[in-house]
């Protein structure tokens, strides 16, 4: 219960919190900042208006998710409304080379790098572990297991330092690093693999972002029993830089991502973001929220949402109405097309998964395939 | 053609579910997505939003009924002939025809994702059975004449999946066969040979899992006079519910409305209320509270009638209209100012730490149409005798409505059950898990009091205060207890907080 903690009086910041960083304000009026405005001097209105198409294609492909869910069409879902603007905006700042290792939420951030929602449903439905090669979109498979992505991105990220062309091969004209990114929660960010991670990408200056979305709830355990300060403050134990941004604030978290990463890809090592965001849904859908927030809390949180605030600034900029108006006619086709692609999900064929054993091909596997082969013609002659 | 909704496994391996609430009736059209029906499952209240586009033909099954994931809930009918659903239904059967490599791709229009571990497992145990039927196919002799078509390949099984789906079906008739075989036997079917020794044969008894067969014997049914319909011949608890319903009706006596059976009705006498919802909660609170925290009672007889006058003063005051009064107000405000005083009653016991609570989240024991719930009131401590009336009554108006959030029962630091409105002197209450302190307020009634050494009536009342013995001394709950006593038999010393 939270009147049960002790409330830690800070008054002089000993332990170091970083400042949060807001572009965007609630009211959707912009803020300057020194740093870190001039990280997003170059997008347009025609730009963002693209990022907000990609935040509504993400609540919808959620909505029907969910949806699905209930209606037995899919055995689990793990909402992400409400975490549309840390998503899509982190992702928007990557470049395709970068390599990202997503938790199970990260539906904003596979939408961006163009996986399609059959694809990304493959798992949730139970006919595949997972849809998409993760080397098409250099985006790894969901890691269901909480916090065991973190330590893969780290180790993968060491490895780019000893290969250091491996990325560039996409992009011949950059002589910069990939980087890579783990994209984990607050839960998440307790367990023990996220500190070893942390302490490994520290000493081998490993080019990776630790992207916390920090939805203030693991589950039903909410962010003030975790952790006594702001998830960024601990950056400074390891000794690289940890940043906080209000992470429904699009703008705030396309600067702050676009900022790491140079970083990143000029050798500096890690970067910590704790984007602070909410989750507005369960924690999937085989949980009941009611049961450990109040709707007061829900409602107080739904009025800060992203999608509303970056609508609200668009208008401002002078977005016609005619773009929402198309925007949602679309949103609903898409919605249909979500439902449609994952009720015609076809199972893989058994064959697949002899190729993706090894890298490339293996005597004891190839006789297996064979073996397979042979046992299925057996049953073909009756036809 | 219509289209039919299943209940689906909403949560992961839940296998049924309650209907609370139907959102539409016979004959509204619905729109994919629109919300039908809400349904209470073992972990939540979910609401299901349609799969379909339609008219609703009928509504499958009745508010207030448990039912099994695969249940049909909900017939809609016409809407979009392009549904996607039926698409996704006649291509399963087409597919696991031509891909005989995955016997798993069985048709089965039911089996939807998320339809429920139970109904996953009992079908992928019904494959595996007869998975190696196909190896002595030779001996089938539908089989055998054929000649081997050209270009044909011997692979290493010779099966194949229609034929591996005969077998199936052979095997299935074969079973039951025995089974008809085995009821015959002398040993079940007891007139049939007369002057056998019935003992000496092997009797092989009827298939049931474990709880449908204690609930046989409880019921004291035998199972062999059970028809079984289970995919393995076995009797399920439906097949034994309709059983004992059957027997019911059957044998149904004159005075339906007499609570009590005559003998003659056999063993069906004992009615069968399922444990669930807050009745398992509390059952299970009560009995983790009964067994972990060893728990002390005492009682005080307390001179109430001061509190009686003070209740009346209250009603009448200009400032308190418009609120209901209670001695459980005066009681309220009694315990606060105790726990103030003997803070060890208002606190949690971890094996290795007390933590003592600084503030009152009050609850009060209330019977509900729900069950027992025991709500409480945040930082009482904080609240005038005013604001903790108004805190009372809506506390109280919220259970009997049924709408006690959980968030209003969690965090709970001390109890008040009021016995007393049912009449009840005292008794000794348990502990709510969390807590060490628990007070039953007894009824309030005259009685013969002695003062200055003669009998006169008071209105008297009995406190009964149960304590967590590892956290609270028998001396510390005695003060606290003398402590609320000493409100109720003078509530001017409330004056004194």
């Amino acid at each position: 219960m939270p009147e049960q903690q002790t409330t830690v009086e800070v008054p002089s910041n000993p332990w170091g919190i970083p400042a949060r960083l807001q572009l965007l304000n609630e009211e959707a009026q912009l803020q300057h900042d020194d740093k870190f405005s001039p990280y997003v001097e170059d997008i347009d209105r025609e730009t963002l208006q693209q990022v907000y198409r990609t935040m509504m294609l993400t609540r919808r492909f959620d909505d029907e998710a969910t949806a699905l869910q209930r209606q037995g069409q899919l055995a689990l879902w793990a909402p992400c409304k409400g975490q549309e603007a840390a998503q899509v905006g982190s992702a928007f700042a990557t470049r395709p080379e970068d390599f990202i290792f997503p938790s199970y939420r990260e539906h904003g951030v596979a939408i961006s790098r163009g996986i399609d929602p059959g694809e990304l449903l493959a798992l949730f439905r139970g006919v595949n572990t997972c849809g998409w090669k993760p080397q098409d979109h250099n985006f790894q498979a969901y890691t269901l297991v909480l916090a065991a992505q973190v330590p893969h991105a780290t180790g993968y990220a060491m490895g780019l330092n000893f290969d250091a062309d491996f990325g560039n091969e996409r992009d011949p004209n950059s002589d910069e690093k990939p980087a890579v990114l783990a994209y984990f929660g607050d839960g998440s960010s307790t367990e023990g693999e996220v500190h070893e991670s942390m302490v490994f990408a520290a000493s081998y200056n490993a080019p990776v972002l630790f992207f916390v979305q920090n939805n203030q709830w693991a589950i039903s355990v909410p962010f003030s029993t975790q952790s006594r300060v702001p998830i960024a403050t601990r950056a400074a134990g390891y000794g690289f830089e940890g940043l906080r941004v209000d992470g429904n604030d699009i703008l705030a978290v396309v600067a702050a991502t676009r900022y790491a990463l140079e970083k990143i890809r000029a050798g500096e090592g890690p970067v910590l973001i704790e984007a602070e965001t909410y989750r507005l849904g369960a924690h999937t859908t085989a949980d009941d929220p009611t049961k450990y927030r109040t709707n007061e809390e829900l409602e107080s949180r739904t009025l800060h949402e992203p999608i509303g605030r970056l609508e609200k600034y668009l208008r401002a900029q002078g977005t016609p109405d005619s773009f929402f108006e198309e925007l949602m006619a679309e949103v609903k086709e898409y919605g249909a097309s979500v439902r449609n692609s994952a009720l015609n999900l076809q199972n893989p064929r058994f064959e697949d998964f002899f190729e993706r054993v090894y890298a490339s091909a293996h005597p004891l596997v190839q006789e297996e395939a064979q073996w397979f082969q042979e046992y299925q013609e057996g049953f073909e002659e009756q036809n | 053609m219509s289209q039919i909704f299943e209940l689906p496994d909403v949560g992961e391996g839940l296998t049924e579910a309650d209907i609370l609430s139907w959102k539409v009736a016979e004959g509204d059209s619905v729109e994919v997505n629109d919300v039908i029906v809400e349904i209470e499952t073992a972990k939540s209240v979910v609401e299901l939003p349609s799969p379909y586009s339609g008219t609703v033909e009928s509504l499958l099954v009745a508010e207030g009924e448990t039912v099994e994931t695969g249940t049909p809930i909900i017939a809609i009918s016409g809407g979009d002939e392009s549904g996607d659903d039926h698409k996704q239904r006649t291509r399963v059967p087409s597919e696991a025809a031509e891909d005989e490599a995955e016997p798993d791709d069985e048709p089965a229009p039911q089996a939807l994702v998320g339809s429920g571990p139970k109904a996953d497992s009992v079908k992928r145990r019904a494959r595996k059975r007869p998975a190696p039927a196909p190896r002595p196919a030779p001996q089938e002799p539908e089989r055998a004449p054929q000649p081997a078509q050209p270009g044909e390949k011997k692979g290493l099984l010779k099966g194949s999946l229609p034929n591996w789906q005969e077998l199936q079906g052979r095997a299935t008739k074969l079973v039951e066969e025995g089974r008809e075989a085995i009821r015959r036997m002398p040993a079940n079917g007891r007139n049939e040979v007369a002057g056998e020794p019935t003992g000496s044969i092997p009797h092989r008894p009827t298939l049931a899992k474990p709880p449908v067969r204690k609930a046989a014997q409880d019921l004291g049914v035998d199972l062999a006079d059970v028809k079984p319909t289970g995919d393995n011949g076995q009797v399920t608890k439906q097949d034994l519910m309709n059983y004992v319903a059957h027997i019911a009706e059957t044998t149904a006596h004159s005075e339906d409305g007499d609570f009590w059976n005559a003998e003659s009705i056999g063993d069906d006498r004992i009615e069968r209320i399922k444990v669930k919802g807050v009745r398992k909660a509390t059952a299970r609170a009560m009995s983790q509270s009964a067994f972990t925290a060893p728990h002390v009672s005492i009682f005080v007889d307390v001179d109430a009638t001061r509190t009686m006058e003070f209740v009346k003063r209250l009603k009448k005051s200009p400032k308190y209209e418009g609120v209901k009064v209670t001695p459980l107000l005066i009681l309220a405000k009694a315990v606060i100012y105790a726990a103030a005083r003997n803070p060890q009653v208002n606190a949690t016991w971890t094996d290795s730490e007390i933590l003592i609570k600084h503030y009152m989240n009050l609850g009060i024991a209330a019977a509900t149409p729900r069950g027992l719930l025991v709500p409480n009131i945040k930082n009482a401590q904080d609240l005038t005798l005013r604001e903790l009336a108004v805190a009372l009554n809506d506390l109280t108006a919220t259970a009997r409505e049924g709408k006690t959030q959980p968030s209003d029962m969690s965090g709970g630091t001390f109890t008040i059950t009021n016995i007393g409105v049912l009449g009840i002197d005292t008794g000794t209450p348990i502990l709510n898990p969390g807590e060490v302190g628990i007070l039953a307020f007894g009824t309030i009634k005259q009685k013969p009091w002695v003062v200055d050494g003669e009998v006169i009536p008071r209105w008297v009342t009995t406190l009964g205060g149960s304590f967590d013995h590892r956290a609270v001394d028998g001396d510390l709950s005695a003060r606290f207890m003398a402590d609320v006593a000493a409100i109720l038999e003078e509530p001017a010393l409330l004056l004194d907080m």
